[in-house]
């Protein structure tokens, strides 16, 4: 597994609770000390060709907002990107993980329309219905050097599920 | 691969025989040593691929199969629609149409040498390549809809090549069937800046030169001569093809109950040939296969650009133009009777052998060819369609190495930085806009290509004509 810098742009370290990614003061002040304890994680798995991107977070919304992370990190360090413009994303979906395949080819699709590098999402889910805010920066090829293009998420290893230990993982193989 | 469960046929050929809810038996081309290597999920994709409605004769993977999505990349599978076939966007892949096409210089390595690195920059300059980059065309909605129900020929027609290299290219330059009113707006305006430029990942632009050749009069029929330098492009039909496989799989995973089809892997994804859905997916990705073949003929144009300005005599002769992710409508002879069938080739490069109708002049008496690309500092290979009766595996072969390490594994072991410097110390130059893309394609993280065309040869898939080293890389 490959561990992702999961604090855009504010130079902290790799291994970083969820709540350093979320953006309201209010919603971190609301949340327990078993939620602080639970460290939130965008990782890549392998895939022979391509590469697989998971979210584990405390929540489904957190989840997918570091699986959008790690599909970012397929292209270029997170840290790169200054968030200077936002995009709001919504999608719906009849399960969890045809919603986590819609928003990642959202994000997918805005970033390919826009040349856009996205590295902070905010992502809440209501009913099978998502809605996300996204930030970054127009491509600078010569800063953020991308590796690769994602082409699409894929139906592979897609999965949407609560851990026994409470962690909400999300994944699914990135067509590259 | 654990073989325990496959019989074999020959040295280069295995089968899982059908049982359970396979509808075919599933036969995988391939040395021991191929098959050992390959992932456990090609024989599970391969047999999921078996249990499809309307498949015929059997589910297929190539020498270079790998795990895919849904099919292996590497896979061919046939279906009829008189009994009750499918059509299946994870069967063609989010990179419809992907293919390579070769380039005739008639220069010799010796005539680029002294120009290669100023060459290798004027390539990298004018081919626009990697994440972000964008061509100098931007289609309106009008232009688009053309280019879609025109392929190449649109692209000739714009000023982009000459009429003479529509005879070789598959479908002649345009792919019949195409509706660009099944292509979505999304898909479309992901296009609109995208034609003309190669991506990213393993797709790229290299100057070949052909180190050995090892059928002589097919060579002479292709113009292939040692020593000689080609031009091959590898890239497909770009955003716009990515858009339409991640909008279909999504519709026919969603509507594959109502169709009354068991998916095996959600990836999978199909719809009946005869339904609405099937149709309109056949209409885009028709669409999307001309998006590709425009896009590797603007690129053709741009190439011939820049080897104009160094070598103003040469005119880059386009050899041949295939495609190694599409869903074609094709006539096979199966255990004697002709069928009318819809082949998906994933990861696969149709092999028309000698005399077959669809070849161009050109080849017909040869047969069609094959390219099996390599990566950077690896061989490929040019190979011809065999001739042999039956057919094998709906006349297909395979269309390269495949990866033997991941990504990361690839990143964990290379630096880009380090791989441009060892393979210009092999007398290939390397240009790309990513050192990290250069490491994640590092030539050691694919199979050795030369065993790949040996079991396709072996097998009786494809002829092996000639052998070529690179001497400029560009990739995205």
């Amino acid at each position: 597994m490959r561990h992702i810098g999961r604090d855009a742009g504010r130079g902290v370290s790799h291994r970083l609770g969820f709540l350093n990614r979320r953006g309201g003061g209010a919603a971190q002040e609301a949340r327990s000390d078993d939620e602080m304890a639970l460290e939130a994680v965008a990782e890549h798995f392998p895939h022979g060709a391509d590469v697989g991107v998971r979210g584990i977070a405390h929540t489904k919304a957190q989840a997918f907002e570091q699986a959008a992370l790690a599909l970012t990190e397929i292209v270029t360090e997170v840290g790169s990107i200054v968030p200077e413009e936002t995009v709001e994303i919504e999608c719906a979906a009849p399960s969890d993980g045809l919603l986590l395949a819609d928003w990642l080819n959202r994000v997918i699709y805005e970033m390919a329309v826009r040349h856009m590098l996205f590295g902070r999402f905010t992502v809440t889910i209501e009913n099978g219905h998502l809605r996300a805010r996204a930030w970054g920066e127009k491509i600078d090829r010569a800063r953020h050097a991308p590796a690769v293009e994602p082409k699409g998420a894929t139906f592979t290893a897609l999965k949407v599920e609560r851990r026994s230990d409470g962690a909400w993982v999300a994944q699914c193989v990135i067509d590259v | 691969m654990d073989l325990s469960s496959l019989s074999t046929i020959s040295e280069t050929e295995w089968r899982l025989p059908a049982s359970g809810t396979m509808r075919v038996p599933a036969v995988i081309f391939g040395s021991p040593a191929l098959l050992a290597e390959m992932d456990d999920k090609v024989l599970e994709q391969i047999r999921n691929v078996a249990c499809l409605p309307g498949i015929v004769e059997a589910a297929y993977a190539m020498p270079d199969a790998h795990w895919g999505y849904g099919f292996p990349i590497g896979g061919v599978a046939a279906f009829d629609p008189e009994e009750g076939g499918i059509v299946s966007a994870g069967g063609v892949g989010f990179d419809v149409s992907c293919g390579v096409r070769n380039l005739l210089t008639g220069l010799r390595r010796g005539d680029i040498e002294g120009v290669k690195s100023d060459l290798a920059d004027s390539l990298f300059r004018n081919i626009p390549a990697g994440v972000g980059s964008t061509g100098k065309i931007t289609l309106d909605e009008r232009e688009m809809d053309a280019m879609l129900a025109g392929g190449a020929r649109w692209a000739v027609a714009e000023g982009y090549g000459v009429p003479a290299d529509l005879e070789r290219i598959e479908e002649g330059g345009c792919m019949a069937g195409a509706d660009p009113d099944a292509v979505s707006a999304h898909a479309k305006k992901r296009q609109r800046d995208e034609m003309g430029t190669l991506g990213s990942g393993n797709h790229y632009l290299e100057v070949q030169e052909v180190v050995a050749v090892h059928d002589q009069s097919v060579a002479a029929a292709f113009g292939l001569r040692l020593g000689e330098v080609v031009v091959a492009i590898h890239c497909g039909s770009r955003g716009l093809g990515h858009q339409i496989g991640t909008e279909f799989l999504r519709e026919m995973a969603v509507a594959a109950p109502d169709h009354g089809i068991i998916l095996p892997d959600l990836e999978l994804a199909c719809a009946p040939l005869r339904s609405e859905l099937g149709q309109r997916y056949l209409g885009a990705m028709r669409a999307a296969i001309n998006c590709a073949l425009a896009n590797r003929q603007i690129l053709t144009h741009l190439a011939r650009r820049v080897f104009g300005h160094f070598f103003p005599d040469r005119s880059l002769d386009l050899l041949f133009d295939v495609s190694h992710n599409t869903c074609k409508e094709e006539w096979h002879d199966v255990a004697g009777r002709k069928r009318h069938l819809f082949v998906h080739r994933k990861g696969a490069t149709r092999a028309f052998g000698a005399h077959h109708p669809d070849l161009p002049a050109a080849y017909a008496a040869v047969g069609q060819p094959v390219f099996i690309g390599g990566s950077m500092g690896t061989s490929s290979a040019i190979m011809v369609g065999a001739s042999i009766r039956p057919e094998r595996a709906f006349a297909s072969a395979c269309h390269g190495a495949g990866r033997s390490l991941s990504r990361h594994q690839a990143l964990k072991r290379w630096r880009g930085r380090q791989v441009i410097d060892d393979l210009a110390r092999r007398g290939i130059v390397v240009k790309s806009p990513s050192a990290r893309g250069v490491a994640e394609e590092a030539p050691g993280a694919y199979k050795d290509v030369d065993a790949v065309v040996e079991a396709a040869h072996g097998a009786g898939l494809a002829r092996k004509v000639a052998r070529l080293e690179p001497v400029i890389c560009v990739k995205g």
